[in-house]
């Protein structure tokens, strides 16, 4: 069978979504709804099929395609193509699992935002397929070019879906958001230059091969350079403290659904980079790098948690719990080892599924209750039963209660680090206690803390809303009782970074 | 020169521009002998009809071998044909805002000029392409100028509009003078004004002193010439000018007259200076006199990017961001990469189809606000979808965002920086003020999509706005899904 277009349909299949959300009346409301949830659908099957296709032991290289796009040439017929370009895309285990990931946030999000959303749906449903182009091409692409230009393509919608939707500081988050993650993509591409200039390709796979080869025509400390260069493009996004500011602001101004996508899948964009382009290309420079990168994680780790602990906003306690959790996958990379690898693979998508679970939740609550002040929302669980279970599940998913999918990755993680490093480790398991802390201060505060006003007229969730919320629970918890169901995929890409860093 | 040598010549290679000539006489003639009742738009009409006879006439010569003619004053090659095109498409579009536009004061009675003087400066910008000569090539630019001088100024009572009539015409003055005086170096060096003639002698230079006024020369040229360019030094009229110009006028200065800026730069760097006064070290003058290019280029994207950020006015803003583009076309012309002219060239076309694109939206928004605030733009998402959803795409095309042919433009300068000799400064500054940029392009997609509207108006599009729309938008998404439909025609030429 030949599956070579599935990938390009994959990533292309919200546009159509798009094209017939352009030719809807404004007004008709339920329609555009549903027609924007149902274009996240055909992305969604495709990427179970892939799962299941991969799962049944057949190759995923099957889906990998490749022609040729741009080619510029200089004037005058000179034969040989001054840059070209090529179309490529593909699907490795660790892209799948971002792929599927995608696919399931995307489509909870669409779900959410029938929900939040209470204006001009027309708009925002066409941005938001937009972007799910842009993610779903990112996680595709197999050359940087391509990569760059999805990455960018991410920005303009989450602009406008940000400064439009959001809340009272809108435009400020969207401005803030466009110019460090601008900032940061600016970094990439001229990275991305110097690799193509240098080398001739910008295939990510060629490039790997040709770093591997001694006589690379790139001193070791160019590659360094470069390689702290994809640490800041990518600290960005993750984010790594001290880039991390433009992020509080999104989570906290921006509308519930957006934000579902951008801690779900956006942050981890940066984490991909990392793995994909700075472990897989630039093996040597990262292993150089390792002491730097698990001091920076711990930084990560610790600031999160000691700020999150402060903090009167239940908004504000979960942005800082996702710069506390980024560290530990900058812990796990850092450990250079297969554990540790895998931990921080891990907890990106746990991290993901786990995030886009909670700020659902964060949601459903300000719509019935008008706050998000911890203080404010004391003694919830009076109200909203159901709302408050899953939110004390996810916050123990959160700080990683064995069973659930936080425990794998927080646990390999660190014992990849306490093989090379301990003494980081052991700083950094101060941060663990740390989460325990601030999650169970916050959500106990919430659900049976000392109640404010009564609760008695607020809806608890029902009908569609238990739907991402069920999703995500069951996804967290399958992940932790089967760790395999990501770890069987991940092994090949695991295998070759192993060897990259090995050699 | 008799008659049978006059003959001799291959005409046909300037067809197109014959074409233009006539269309300037019939217009002319017809505006002195039509009573004053009949509206001048025909006239409009008309020239729009003869740019494309033009242009279908320069498509019937795009097989033919380069050739040259009148003794090498006039060639026709693959520079000239690629460049001809630009400038034909880019004065067209032009002309399809002119017979939209609607002056409401200062105007009326002068019509008849405000669209054939179009066409005398666009006359004037096709023979810069394909002069061979430093006096054709000098012709060409005054003819441009003057015309433009007179249309910038062309609504007579208007206080705006004199001012910034005035203030083109002095400071073009100055810096054709410094020109001038560039040349005349260079000329007094080898006593022709032939470029070939002149590169062939140029290339001889050993002397010392030679080669120091031969510097000297190169740097009064390039710096009066960027006044075209309105790039650093000599940029600081276009705020005015764009300001109180007519707004077809201004998209017409952004556009055409910046194209044919970069032509004369292209045309006496690349053929006269490219070899001359090689030197075993640091190879021919060009390449000694690139850190003064960098430098200029630098300045140029830092001043155009960093003012327009405090802009209130959107023709201003545009006026910056227009120093800012030429900035960026200059980041092409000092790395003096293999693709150089293909990338200028590509830029311009991208940059020709988004400025057209958003002075048509921004005609029609302040013909009906009879303001060009950018809080004017408030809710115009809400006003006209259609306006603002254009406006946003050529907008995101500016700003050089993937999806567009501003980002395919600005991926090939790029390119063209880290080839061969790494331009590390350069392009970290290019891409830094890049970034700079989504301030001010975004401001005005924040005015349009989230202020709401100070009145809620709806607008009606006058045809030639539909029609420069349509092909701005189209183009700008063409090009940057598949730039190579553009880059495979240009090299069947």
């Amino acid at each position: 069978m030949n599956l070579q277009s599935t990938l390009s349909i994959l990533v292309f299949s919200p546009l159509l979504g798009i094209i017939v959300l352009a030719f809807l009346p404004k007004q008709s409301e339920k329609l555009i709804k549903v027609v924007g949830f149902l274009a996240t659908i055909p992305a969604l099957l495709i990427a179970l099929a892939a799962y299941l296709h991969f799962q049944w032991g057949k190759d995923l290289a099957d889906f990998a395609v490749s022609k040729a796009w741009i080619q510029f040439r200089g004037m005058g017929g000179v034969p040989e193509p001054f840059f070209s370009v090529n179309y490529e895309l593909a699907l490795s285990g660790f892209q799948l699992v971002l792929v599927v990931l995608t696919a399931v946030v995307a489509t909870l999000s669409a779900l959410a935002a029938a929900k939040f959303v209470k204006k001009e749906w027309k708009g925002y449903f066409m941005l938001f397929l937009l972007l799910e182009i842009g993610m779903l091409g990112v996680f595709t692409a197999e050359n940087l070019i391509l990569f760059f230009i999805f990455f960018e393509i991410t920005l303009i919608p989450t602009f406008f879906l940000i400064g439009k939707w959001g809340y009272f500081e809108k435009e400020k988050a969207a401005y803030s958001f466009l110019i460090y993650n601008g900032l940061g993509s600016a970094v990439l591409l001229i990275v991305i230059m110097i690799l193509f200039a240098k080398t001739g390709t910008t295939n990510i796979e060629m490039l790997a091969q040709i770093m591997a080869d001694p006589s690379a025509p790139l001193s070791g400390d160019l590659k360094l350079g470069l390689l702290i260069s994809l640490l800041i493009a990518f600290g960005v996004k993750l984010p790594i403290f001290p880039l991390h500011s433009w992020m509080l602001k999104v989570h906290v101004q921006a509308p519930p659904s957006v934000v579902m996508i951008h801690s779900g899948i956006l942050l981890k964009i940066g984490a991909y980079g990392l793995i994909r382009f700075g472990m897989g290309i630039f093996p040597e420079q990262f292993k150089t790098l390792s002491i730097l990168i698990a001091i920076l994680g711990v930084i990560n780790l610790l600031y999160g948690a000691f700020l999150a602990f402060i903090q009167t906003d239940f908004k504000m306690v979960l942005a800082y719990s996702s710069i506390s959790h980024m560290g530990i996958v900058l812990i796990g990379l850092a450990a250079m080892n297969e554990a540790g690898v895998q931990g921080a693979i891990f907890q990106v998508i746990s991290h993901g599924l786990i995030s886009a679970l909670l700020f659902f939740l964060v949601g459903v609550l300000y719509e019935r209750t008008d706050t998000s002040l911890i203080g404010n929302l004391g003694g919830i669980a009076k109200g909203m039963p159901i709302a408050a279970g899953f939110l004390l599940a996810g916050a123990m998913a959160s700080l990683g209660l064995p069973g659930m999918s936080g425990f794998v990755s927080e646990f390999m993680a660190f014992l990849g680090l306490f093989k090379e490093l301990p003494w980081i480790a052991a700083v950094g398991t101060i941060g663990i206690i740390m989460t325990a802390a601030y999650l169970l201060r916050a959500v106990l505060g919430m659900t049976y803390g000392k109640s404010h006003r009564e609760f008695t007229g607020v809806l608890d969730l029902k009908g569609v809303e238990l739907i991402p919320v069920g999703v995500l629970m069951l996804l967290i918890v399958v992940i932790g009782v089967f760790p395999s169901v990501l770890s069987s995929p991940l092994q090949t890409t695991l295998e070759t970074i192993m060897l990259g860093i090995g050699g | 020169m008799s008659l049978e040598t006059l003959s001799e010549f291959n005409w046909s290679v300037m067809t197109p521009e014959f074409i233009i000539l006539g269309v300037i006489a019939l217009l002319t003639l017809l505006d002195l002998f039509m009573p004053k009742r009949i509206d001048r738009r025909i006239l409009g009409w008309l020239s729009i009809a003869g740019i494309i006879a033009a242009m279908a006439a320069l498509f019937s010569l795009l097989g033919t071998e380069p050739t040259s003619i009148l003794y090498d004053t006039f060639t026709l090659d693959m520079f000239g044909k690629s460049f001809k095109l630009l400038l034909l498409a880019g004065a067209g579009l032009v002309m399809f805002l002119a017979v939209s536009y609607d002056a409401k004061e200062g105007m009326e009675d002068y019509r008849g000029e405000f669209y054939y003087l179009f066409l005398t400066a666009l006359l004037g910008a096709m023979f810069m392409t394909s002069s061979g000569d430093l006096i054709t090539l000098f012709i060409g630019l005054e003819l441009l100028s003057i015309s433009s001088y007179i249309l910038a100024g062309i609504k007579k009572h208007n206080l705006k509009s004199n001012e910034s009539a005035m203030k083109y015409v002095i400071n073009g003055s100055i810096a054709t003078a410094i020109t001038l005086f560039g040349m005349s170096y260079v000329y007094g060096l080898t006593g022709s004004t032939n470029l070939a003639e002149i590169a062939n002698k140029l290339s001889a230079v050993v002397d010392g002193q030679h080669t120091y006024l031969l510097g000297l020369a190169f740097l009064m040229i390039f710096v009066g010439l960027s006044f075209k360019l309105a790039s650093a030094p000599f940029h600081m009229w276009a705020p005015d000018v764009y300001q109180g110009a007519p707004t077809p006028v201004t998209a017409f200065l952004s556009v055409v007259s910046k194209t044919a800026g970069f032509v004369i730069v292209i045309r006496i760097l690349i053929s006269v200076f490219f070899n001359a006064a090689p030197s075993g070290d640091g190879g021919s003058i060009l390449f000694k006199m690139h850190d003064y290019l960098a430098f200029l280029a630098a300045v140029t994207m830092i001043i155009g990017n960093v003012v327009a950020l405090k802009q209130t006015n959107i023709k201003r803003m545009f006026a910056y961001s227009s120093i800012a583009h030429a900035g960026y076309l200059l980041v092409a012309l000092t790395t003096l990469s293999a693709n150089l002219i293909f990338s200028v060239w590509f830029y311009l076309l991208a940059y020709m189809l988004m400025n057209l694109g958003a002075f048509a939206v921004i005609q029609v928004v302040t013909e009906k606000t009879g303001s060009a605030e950018i809080a004017d733009f408030a809710g115009l998402y809400r006003r006209s979808p259609v306006l603002a959803v254009t406006m946003g795409i050529l907008l995101v095309s500016l700003a050089g965002f993937p999806g567009t042919a501003g980002f395919i433009g600005k991926l090939n300068i790029f390119v063209g920086a880290f080839y061969g000799e790494p331009h590390y400064v350069l392009a970290s500054i290019m891409i830094a003020t890049t970034v700079v940029s989504y301030f001010y392009y975004f401001g005005v997609m924040t005015q349009m999509f989230f202020r709401p509207a100070r009145e809620e108006s709806k607008f009606n599009l006058p045809f030639g706005i539909i029609v420069v729309l349509i092909v701005a938008v189209v183009g700008s998404v063409l090009f940057g899904v598949a730039p190579n439909i553009a880059l495979d025609f240009l090299n069947k030429m």
